[in-house]
């Protein structure tokens, strides 16, 4: 018989019981999960890229809702457990939902720590401990006012680093003499601090606070010295406490936690804990590896085998501040028998400790350059006797063994057991032999089955190094695929950072990006353009300078330097008007070739530039405006005459194609964009092999998409079905703006969609309402700078300069 | 050979990182402008297949042609990277502004 398992929590640590616990035995319990936050279990170490605006909170959900639905459990959001009667074995919400339990699981996490100062209850003062928290602060930065964060910590400086991208005035007060004074010795912490305010973020050190004050919201902080600091928006962030309150009222042990043994098994035999709540030999922990363990344990005993047990193991800290590279591990104060190497190369701002003990490393403090922290934190692990290569440990692995090696080769070296993701506490040899043996090629696949990299990230070049290694040159990881020869970045990083930066003109990007090039080149200034122009359609003023030919002509380059013009039709349909205008225009220009195209549109070919303008003019008569059958954009909705006419037809294909159409046309994508709409699964118009396609059926609307018919050739993949037309175009237009907001500079859809997956494509547009309707949003916002029709633009006079020799010059006087 | 100078035009008829064409007896030579603000002319013939140069994207001082994406220097007329190949560079001179190229005065007078 199934047992019932009821979970207080939905934090990082249960998350990952449960995985295992499904892994290893499932089935064997019916789950119930309470969580006072009201979502699904989310990555909370990301939520500070979350804040600077280098991910998306979608981005960061461990396991969506789907997840809960697959495995049968009931999630209760938003509730809050407030007792646990041990004798009658149930728990109580605040929303008054009673549960019963076999074995109940105590994940309740932690509480931030509030300075119990005047004021301290304030509106504007908040903790940063959940999304709510971001969310506020999100808010509170709209007005780029003043925030003071107290405490620079991990947490404080994160706090800070996010706020102050997002525009506001930071000030980090801290009480200690340096920053991060536990992980870092006083020169990081020097260092870090200089680093902090290269970023505008004022810090004050041994900053002690007296007071917040304010008439019923936050006006400033007031110090011991009397000194009082402006800020409409106050984050503390001090510390945790282990929630324990439930627990403790339900009379379990607990001493700084809720006490559990090496099994994570409570006072009561019925009762586990774990997580940053649970203590384990006087140790309670704040940091995501030793709760992975504890979940794993946790599993295991759940799952009936009862000989795990928890091994406690130090863990790195890093920074996750973008352009801050820190490292610190285990033991690093002076004492009488420890010795100490120190580099320090000050031009590069890089300083680098190690801290010895009988000739093993016991601490490692890294900064500016954190490569070698595997290879130390390896050493350190095993307590490997360091004598031989001494003189030149602190110079990192690649100078081990003579000849610097290249950074591939340190890693190629490191052996199989070699720490590589702390956070999951993967090892080397596992993610290799993975790769091997389930044929894994890309990094999201080895992340989905090892986990390494999938927390907070910062292994992930680590993570790719492996993969080029086991992979040889099948594998080019994406990340270091630079855009062109101008820059190291790729596009992907690229086009995060345009967001997190608020870039908005090219030259800010290269100045801020660091281009190895002055104006860049053909390759990546295109693609600059488009995710400028894609990011903010209101404020960047396009530079056409950076686009093609056929972009800035609005025409279609041709072998001989001609042009080719091809006016729209709206879903492939003309009329006599229309015909008789383009018959007049072939006479009249003397034309030389008239030419029906596969998106069902006519094509001008052979047209001299000069002419294009009067051309358009003439065509624009008719109503006729840009087919942009030259852009990386949206191109054309091929139909099928459907219901009005097919004695097949389920619906009006004709209509909805149109209507498509008309909704998108102008839209710039990141590579030409294709549709077509078909009135029954007889498929006239082609429309499962095209980029979106539509295939009408008898209840509605089956949505195509990620199809190819040019080098490639491929059949779409289904993104799902909806009944109304209104819904058919919602879901088409929020693809096509994800699309637009992701993918890489001439990237098709279908490349696009095999890199991100499609269940997550499906995820975000189908079933995730929200979502949807935000990225349709986007697209009809952006889409009232987009929709002018070029053509007619440059017939009354814009770029004139572009269809006109700047001068005819040395024809003898007579010829002239 | 002798050299006839002709005035083209102003500096700002051209964009910025832009090109316009000039047509001569010689044929079609393009006239370009860097971000730098400088100005060079070099015939609108491509050495690979004869595209248009003038429609392409400038950067540095360079352009690539929009037909199959070699890339020109616009200071030496040479293909640059793995092509080969050059277009003949014209003499061009900016006074305060004023652009003027020279043209061959021998097919001038074949004109
Ligand atoms: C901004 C930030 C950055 C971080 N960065 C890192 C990092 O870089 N590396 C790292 O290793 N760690 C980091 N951490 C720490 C890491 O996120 C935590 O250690 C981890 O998430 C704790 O997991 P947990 O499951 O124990 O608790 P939590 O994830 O805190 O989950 C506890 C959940 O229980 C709910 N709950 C509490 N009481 C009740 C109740 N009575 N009834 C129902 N539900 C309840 C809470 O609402 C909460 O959702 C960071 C944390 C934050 C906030
Ligand atoms: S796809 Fe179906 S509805 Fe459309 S023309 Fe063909 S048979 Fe008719
Ligand atoms: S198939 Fe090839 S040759 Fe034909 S139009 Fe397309 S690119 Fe040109
Ligand atoms: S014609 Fe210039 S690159 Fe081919």
């Amino acid at each position: 018989m199934t047992e019932k398992l009821v979970i207080i929590g939905n934090g990082m640590a249960p998350g990952r019981m449960l995985e295992h616990l499904f892994e290893k035995a499932p089935g064997t319990y019916q789950v119930t999960i309470f969580n006072a936050e009201p979502r699904v279990n989310y990555d909370r170490i990301m939520l500070s890229p979350v804040l600077s605006g280098e991910k998306d909170y979608e981005e960061i959900i461990i396991h969506g809702d789907g997840w809960y639905i697959k495995h049968g459990i009931t999630l209760y959001k938003g509730h809050k457990i407030v007792e646990i009667d041990r004798t009658r074995k149930t728990v109580t919400s605040d929303h008054g939902v009673t549960e019963s339990y076999d074995r109940l699981v105590i994940a309740t996490g932690s509480v931030p720590f509030i300075i119990p100062v005047p004021g301290k209850d304030l509106r504007g003062v908040i903790t940063y401990r959940d999304l709510d928290d971001v969310q506020a602060m999100l808010l509170a930065a709209q007005s780029r006012e003043k925030a003071v964060v107290i405490g620079g910590g991990l947490l404080g400086l994160e706090a800070a680093a996010g706020l102050a991208s997002r525009g506001m005035d930071v000030t980090v007060l801290h009480v200690m003499p340096t920053l991060m004074e536990r992980q870092l010795d006083p020169a990081a912490g020097y260092l870090l601090q200089k680093a902090v305010e290269e970023r505008g973020i004022k810090v004050i050190c041994k900053a002690n606070t007296k007071a917040i004050v304010g008439d019923g919201k936050v006006e400033g902080i007031e110090l011991d010295d009397g000194r009082i600091i402006p800020a409409t928006l106050v984050v503390m962030a001090v510390g945790i406490r282990p929630s324990v309150g439930l627990a403790k009222d339900a009379g379990l042990a607990i001493n700084r936690g809720i006490v559990v043994d090496h099994g994570m098994q409570t006072s009561d035999g019925s009762i586990m804990a774990l997580g940053e709540c649970a203590e384990v030999d006087g140790q309670v922990y704040g940091l995501v590896a030793p709760l992975y363990e504890m979940a794993r344990v946790a599993a295991s005993h759940l799952s009936g085998d009862r000989s795990a047990s928890f091994v406690h193991s130090d863990t790195p800290t890093k920074l996750k501040v973008t352009g801050i590279e820190l490292f610190s591990l285990g033991d690093f104060t002076d004492g009488d028998d420890r010795e100490e190497i120190v580099l320090r190369d000050a031009s590069a701002g890089i300083y680098k400790r190690l801290v010895l003990k009988e000739n093993r490393i016991i601490g490692t403090v890294l900064y500016g350059e954190t490569s070698d922290g595997a290879w130390f934190n390896d050493l350190k692990k095993k307590a490997t006797d360091i004598s031989e290569m001494r003189e030149t440990l602190i110079f990192g692995q690649a100078y081990q063994g003579g000849s610097p090696l290249d950074p591939m080769a340190a890693v190629a070296a490191l052996p199989d057991d070699a720490e590589i993701c702390g956070c999951n506490g993967v090892c080397k040899g596992k993610i290799t032999s993975t790769i091997t043996a389930k044929g894994l090629t890309s990094l999201d696949e080895v992340r989905a089955h090892t986990k390494a990299s999938a927390s907070c990230g910062s292994c992930t070049g680590l993570v790719e190094q492996l993969m080029t290694l086991t992979l040889g040159d099948t594998y080019s990881p994406a990340a270091v695929q630079p855009m062109c020869g101008c820059t190291e970045l790729g596009h992907d990083d690229v086009r995060r950072l345009i967001k997190a930066k608020g870039l908005k003109a090219i030259p800010a990007v290269m100045q801020e990006l660091e281009w190895k090039t002055s104006c860049g080149c053909a390759k990546c200034r295109p693609a600059l353009n488009y995710y400028l122009v894609c990011d903010w359609p209101d404020e960047y003023a396009d530079d056409y300078q950076s686009r093609f030919i056929n972009e800035r002509v609005h025409a279609n380059i041709q072998k001989d330097g001609t042009y080719s013009v091809v006016p729209r039709m709206w879903g492939g349909v003309t009329n006599a008007n229309e015909l008789r205008t383009i018959a007049d225009v072939v006479d009249k220009f003397e034309i030389p070739l008239v030419k029906v195209t596969g998106g069902q549109r006519i094509d001008l070919l052979g047209i001299e530039k000069e002419d294009l303008p009067a051309v358009w003019a003439d065509l624009g008569q008719a109503g006729f405006v840009s087919g942009q059958a030259y852009a990386k954009g949206l191109r054309t909705v091929k139909t099928c005459v459907g219901s009005n006419w097919c004695r097949f037809g389920t619906q009006d294909s004709t209509g909805l194609g149109i209507r498509i159409e008309k909704f998108m046309w102008g839209s710039w994508t990141p590579a030409k964009l294709k549709l077509a709409v078909s009135g029954c699964p007889r498929n006239c118009a082609e429309a499962t092999c095209k980029d979106i396609g539509v295939i009408c059926v008898d209840s509605g609307f089956e949505i195509h998409f990620a199809g190819a018919a040019g080098l490639d050739i491929k059949g779409t993949e289904v993104l799902g079905l909806v009944r109304t037309e209104d819904e058919a175009l919602e879901h088409i237009v929020a693809l096509t703006q994800m699309y637009r907001e992701q993918a890489r500079y001439l990237e098709r859809i279908y490349k696009w969609a095999k890199r991100i997956g499609l269940d997550e494509i499906r995820r975000q547009i189908m079933d995730d309402a929200d979502k949807r309707k935000a990225y349709y949003a986007s697209f009809v916002f952006s889409q009232k700078f987009a929709q002018v029709d070029p053509w007619s633009e440059r017939v009354s006079g814009k770029d004139k300069h572009e269809f006109k020799p700047m001068a005819t010059v040395g024809f003898s006087q007579a010829a002239e | 050979m002798d050299m006839n100078w002709h005035q083209i035009g102003r500096i700002e008829d051209i964009p910025l990182r832009g090109a316009r064409c000039v047509s001569t007896p010689q044929g079609k030579i393009g006239v370009f402008r860097t971000a730098e603000n400088e100005v060079f002319a070099i015939e609108d013939h491509c050495p690979h297949k004869g595209g248009p140069l003038t429609q392409g994207i400038v950067h540095g001082k360079a352009v690539t042609c929009p037909l199959h994406n070699w890339v020109i220097s616009l200071e030496t007329g040479k293909a640059l990277g793995a092509d080969a190949g050059v277009v003949k560079t014209i003499p061009i001179r900016n006074e305060n502004g004023v652009l003027s190229i020279a043209l061959e005065s021998l097919l001038m007078a074949a004109e």
